[in-house]
């Protein structure tokens, strides 16, 4: 941490040309909020975007930046952390850019624990190509490309990180800016690649898709909060709990069947064994609430961090350390 | 060749092929015979022959590696067409390999692998492979193996390990034929075998054993001693290096001189992968290497690197260039700096994963959407990778742009003596940074005289921007599709690729008065030269010019392409690079010699092709 301070229009640049109500509009601001929270200077930090709506986020910072190719954008952050390993560094994709045609470099990041928070806006559809079903609509969603319905299944993004043995997963409303600069700011606290779902509305090709989510009130009912060592409680009046029930998760309402408040699940983010984590984040409506908040977060060694130790370990073994004592190093012979 | 001595010839030159399974350690015994030649002044080219197949059954056709040395008075500009001596370990080496030879070649097999069942794994018919082959030329038919296993009875090595020093006892035969410094070859296996001296010593027992048969036996009628040519010879200090050890080593050096962290994203892939491996021990020169998730994110990593400020590099063959091209793309745009290395193999597609051609230039020229021009530089020769991949990190550094540097399997492989550089006699690399007194007026187009825009490196107080795959406004840097500046940009970028100075093409042999002159670009230098040195050794008058800068061509392209009469331009594709020269250079019309066999160019098929274009 630097010791200037910094505002959120510190971070800010230009006027964004999304369409007006688009859930990009909310998450820039969020993330330049929790960018001043952060407190790293807007030189020391880049945004790394691929191609879609909201890659074009990064025309908007203040900061370091790089718009790139279709769905690179996880590759080329990687290299640019590596390089430069006191930059922060984000990495901004859509579900498409992250998803589909990035799904190796989404998965690699993950695996190899890059100290990279990777934000994935999931509005699960294609907006900048005008309306195709993306890999994270739902089973029979009708789209331009799919006039009859999709016929295959959509990834889970928290199920593919996981997968991928991710140590972070996080997941906020874009419209919920407390919770989204929460869950940044606990990206960025993590060392190592953070993955942060950002659900998103498209209110041209996909109006409605977070619905149940979306607003405050609906939130409310069908939204849970998760923290680290507090019980997972949630409803309008946090009624309601979880509990385990076998291998499943069940809602239970408090006060009744003699169910208290001692009965409910405390959230262990930091476990490192994800079942339940991954449990929690796969819920959905209308039987179980939608998890938001940190549901992962665990401390691994980082492959940056790992890279310089190693560089450092083998300076202290070798006996060369510039070019010409490297000459030295093989079978030489001189004519004379 | 005189007789200076009985039974002893002086010879200028002679090429020996070592061959036998891939297990066999054919090149260690070639690489020890190359390099004691070495020592004592002699010039030495090499170049491995393997399989594709990693472990072929043992004995079988398709299992068997060659590793071809060739070793002169003066200087040698090839492996060789042909050998002088063929060591076949086994019948299938006698079979798949017997073509290398003349008339006068030597033959050396190890009798203890010619039996029946060994026979029937190469698909001899009958129990002589010579009379069924219709070899007449000279044969030393040794026991190398039973001989081998009894030298070592009083050693405590177990028969397996006894039997794997065998290659020894054919290189200590050699090394009796050919009168080279058996102590030197001792002393090399101590080296290579430090941390298990009973295995030195094994293989130095053998290789005296193997000499020692030679000289008790009289295996041949006539040794040979090769003179080292004391006018010519260059003084200094050598090491034996191949290609991609000698890019991967002017990579590094680039870095140190330029004070960049050097940065590899890479992907395995041959005859590529020894750049990966030869950098990535190097971590005490700070080299960082990603062995990345595919060929795309090598190169996407490699400008991730560059945007963080480091000397950023890929390396790959044909197949991972398709897949680079994008994220090469990428940087064409955002003006970045990259190396992106092409070691070429036989393609398409697959292709010819070990084998040798010059079928990727257009591709690395042309092969991508848009208007993207880039810098492309091919090496000439093993040593010659040093210092163009150097070259290649300067111009890239220096004028903001993605460079291909091209190779190709060939010289990949292939070693030479290499005369060892002093960093300080290479030229600066002076990247364009942004300075203190910009700030507050610079923006990321912002070009100097050069036509290059300068370098903010993230870190920087006051120079935050972004760089992107859109096209952007020549002033603000900000996106834009207005038609006038697109325009602009379009020209800006092929301009300043266009300034970039490289050296004139030199031109060799007959400059003034060559009735022919042959062009090539890259890899077959040595052929081409050498074919050149032939054809004026029968007294004709032909020339030779060498290209190894591709885009841009050397200012001197023109004149010289026009100065003489005839002209053949040869390489290993259908015409790739004459095609180019034609797009560049008006009304040149050349002969063109193509040929795409994976192998490299046979001298005496060039000295044909030319002398007939010659006559006509």
């Amino acid at each position: 941490m630097e010791n200037i301070t910094y505002e959120a229009k510190d971070f800010k640049k230009g006027q964004p040309r999304w369409c007006p109500g688009c859930g990009d509009h909310f998450f820039l601001a969020s993330l330049q909020k929790a960018m001043a929270e952060i407190g790293v200077a807007p030189h020391n930090t880049a945004v790394i975007s691929g191609i879609g709506c909201s890659s074009r986020l990064p025309h908007y910072m203040a900061t370091y930046g790089m718009n790139t190719i279709h769905g690179r954008a996880a590759a080329i952050a990687t290299g640019c952390k590596i390089a430069n390993p006191k930059l922060t560094v984000w990495q901004i994709s859509g579900d498409g850019d992250g998803l589909a045609i990035g799904g190796n470099h989404f998965i690699h990041a993950n695996r190899r624990n890059i100290d990279l928070n990777m934000i994935l806006l999931n509005n699960r559809i294609y907006g900048l190509t005008k309306g195709q079903y993306s890999p994270t609509s739902p089973r029979g969603f009708v789209s331009k490309s799919s006039p009859y319905g999709t016929v295959e299944d959509p990834f889970r993004p928290a199920e593919l990180c996981f997968g991928a043995r991710g140590h972070f997963f996080a997941r906020a409303v874009a419209t919920d800016a407390a919770g989204t600069v929460e869950i940044l700011k606990a990206a960025q606290a993590h060392k190592g690649a953070s993955v942060c779902e950002i659900l998103q509305n498209c209110v041209i090709f996909n109006d409605g898709t977070h619905a149940s989510v979306y607003k405050p009130e609906e939130r409310k009912k069908n939204a849970i909060y998760l923290k680290h060592g507090q019980p997972m409680i949630f409803g309008e009046n946090n009624e309601f709990g979880l509990v385990q029930d076998g291998f499943n998760l069940k809602v239970v309402k408090i006060g009744e069947n003699g169910i208290t408040e001692k009965d409910i699940l405390v959230h262990d983010a930091h476990c490192e064994d994800n079942t339940l984590q991954l449990k929690l984040a796969l819920m959905e409506g209308p039987d179980f609430p939608i998890a938001l908040g940190v549901i992962r977060d665990v401390e691994a060694p980082t492959y940056n961090d790992a890279v310089e130790a190693q560089i450092a370990e083998v300076s202290e073994k070798k006996k060369y350390h510039n070019f010409q004592e490297l000459l030295m190093t093989n079978d030489t012979w001189e004519v004379k | 060749m005189t007789d200076n001595k009985q039974n002893v010839t002086s010879v200028d030159n002679i090429a020996v092929r070592f061959t036998g399974d891939s297990g066999d350690g054919m090149q260690l015994a070639g690489n020890i015979f190359s390099t004691i030649s070495a020592t004592v002044g002699n010039d030495i080219s090499t170049f491995p022959d393997y399989p594709a197949d990693i472990r072929a059954p043992q004995g079988s056709l398709t299992g068997v590696s060659g590793f071809q040395v060739h070793i002169g008075a003066e200087k040698v500009l090839t492996p060789g067409d042909k050998c002088d001596v063929l060591i076949a370990m086994n019948p299938a080496a006698l079979k798949t390999q017997y073509k290398f030879c003349t008339s006068r070649s030597i033959i050396i097999v190890d009798t203890d692998s010619f039996k029946e069942n060994d026979l029937k794994k190469a698909e001899f018919q009958t129990n002589d492979p010579f009379e069924e082959m219709g070899i007449k030329n000279e044969v030393i038919a040794a026991p190398i193996t039973s001989m081998c296993v009894e030298a070592l009875k009083d050693s405590g090595l177990d028969f397996k390990s006894s039997v794997r020093c065998k290659n020894m006892f054919a290189l200590g035969l050699v090394c009796w034929l050919f009168d080279r410094n058996v102590p030197y070859a001792e002393e090399m296996l101590r080296q290579k075998f430090a941390k298990k001296p009973e295995i030195a010593e094994a293989n130095i027992k053998v290789l005296n054993a193997g000499y020692d048969y030679g000289h008790n036996t009289h295996a041949s009628a006539t040794t040979y001693r090769i003179e080292s040519a004391n006018a010519t010879k260059q003084k200094g200090v050598f090491m034996d290096i191949n290609g991609n050890k000698a890019t991967a080593y002017g990579l590094i050096a680039a870095a140190e001189k330029a004070g960049l962290k050097l940065y590899l994203g890479s992907y395995p892939i041959t005859p590529a992968t020894d750049v990966l491996h030869e950098l990535s021990k190097h971590k005490s020169l700070g080299v960082t290497t990603v062995q990345c998730e595919d060929e795309i994110a090598g190169c996407a990593s490699a400008v991730g690197a560059a945007f963080g400020g480091a000397l950023a590099c890929t390396s790959t063959s044909g197949p991972g260039i398709c897949l680079k091209s994008e994220a090469m793309n990428l940087a064409v745009i955002m003006e970045l700096p990259i190396v992106v290395l092409d070691v070429q193999r036989g393609g398409p597609a697959t292709g010819l994963p070990t084998k040798s051609e010059q079928t990727d230039l257009l591709q690395v020229l042309f092969g991508r959407n848009g208007e993207s021009p880039m810098p492309v530089l091919a090496a000439a020769s093993p040593t010659d990778c040093f210092d163009m991949a150097y070259m290649a990190c300067k111009i890239a550094l220096e004028h903001m742009t993605p460079v291909v540097l091209m190779t190709d399997a060939y010289v990949a492989n292939g070693s030479a003596a290499w005369k060892l550089p002093k960093l300080e006699e290479y030229p600066a690399i002076k990247p364009p940074y942004v300075t203190p007194d910009m700030k507050g007026s610079w923006a990321p187009y912002q070009r100097n005289a050069d036509g290059v825009r300068y370098w903010a490196v993230p870190g920087t107080e006051g120079f935050t921007h972004i760089l992107g795959g859109l096209e952007k406004d020549s002033k603000t840097g900000a996106i834009s599709t207005n038609p006038e500046n697109h325009n602009l940009m379009t020209h800006l970028r092929q301009e300043k690729i266009d300034k970039i100075q490289v050296p004139d093409v030199e031109v060799l042999g007959d400059k003034d008065d060559a009735e022919l002159l042959i062009v090539g670009f890259g890899g077959t230098y040595g052929h081409l030269h050498a074919a050149m040195n032939e054809m004026k050794a029968s007294g004709k008058k032909v020339a030779l010019a060498h290209f190894k800068y591709i885009n841009p061509l050397p200012k001197n392209t023109a004149e010289v392409l026009k100065k003489y009469k005839k002209v053949v331009v040869a390489e290993q594709n259908l015409g790739q690079f004459a095609g180019w020269l034609r797009m560049k250079v008006d009304n040149f019309v050349p002969f063109q010699f193509n040929e795409v066999k994976g192998q490299p160019f046979a001298v005496a098929d060039l000295v044909k092709a030319f002398t007939e274009i010659y006559n006509k």
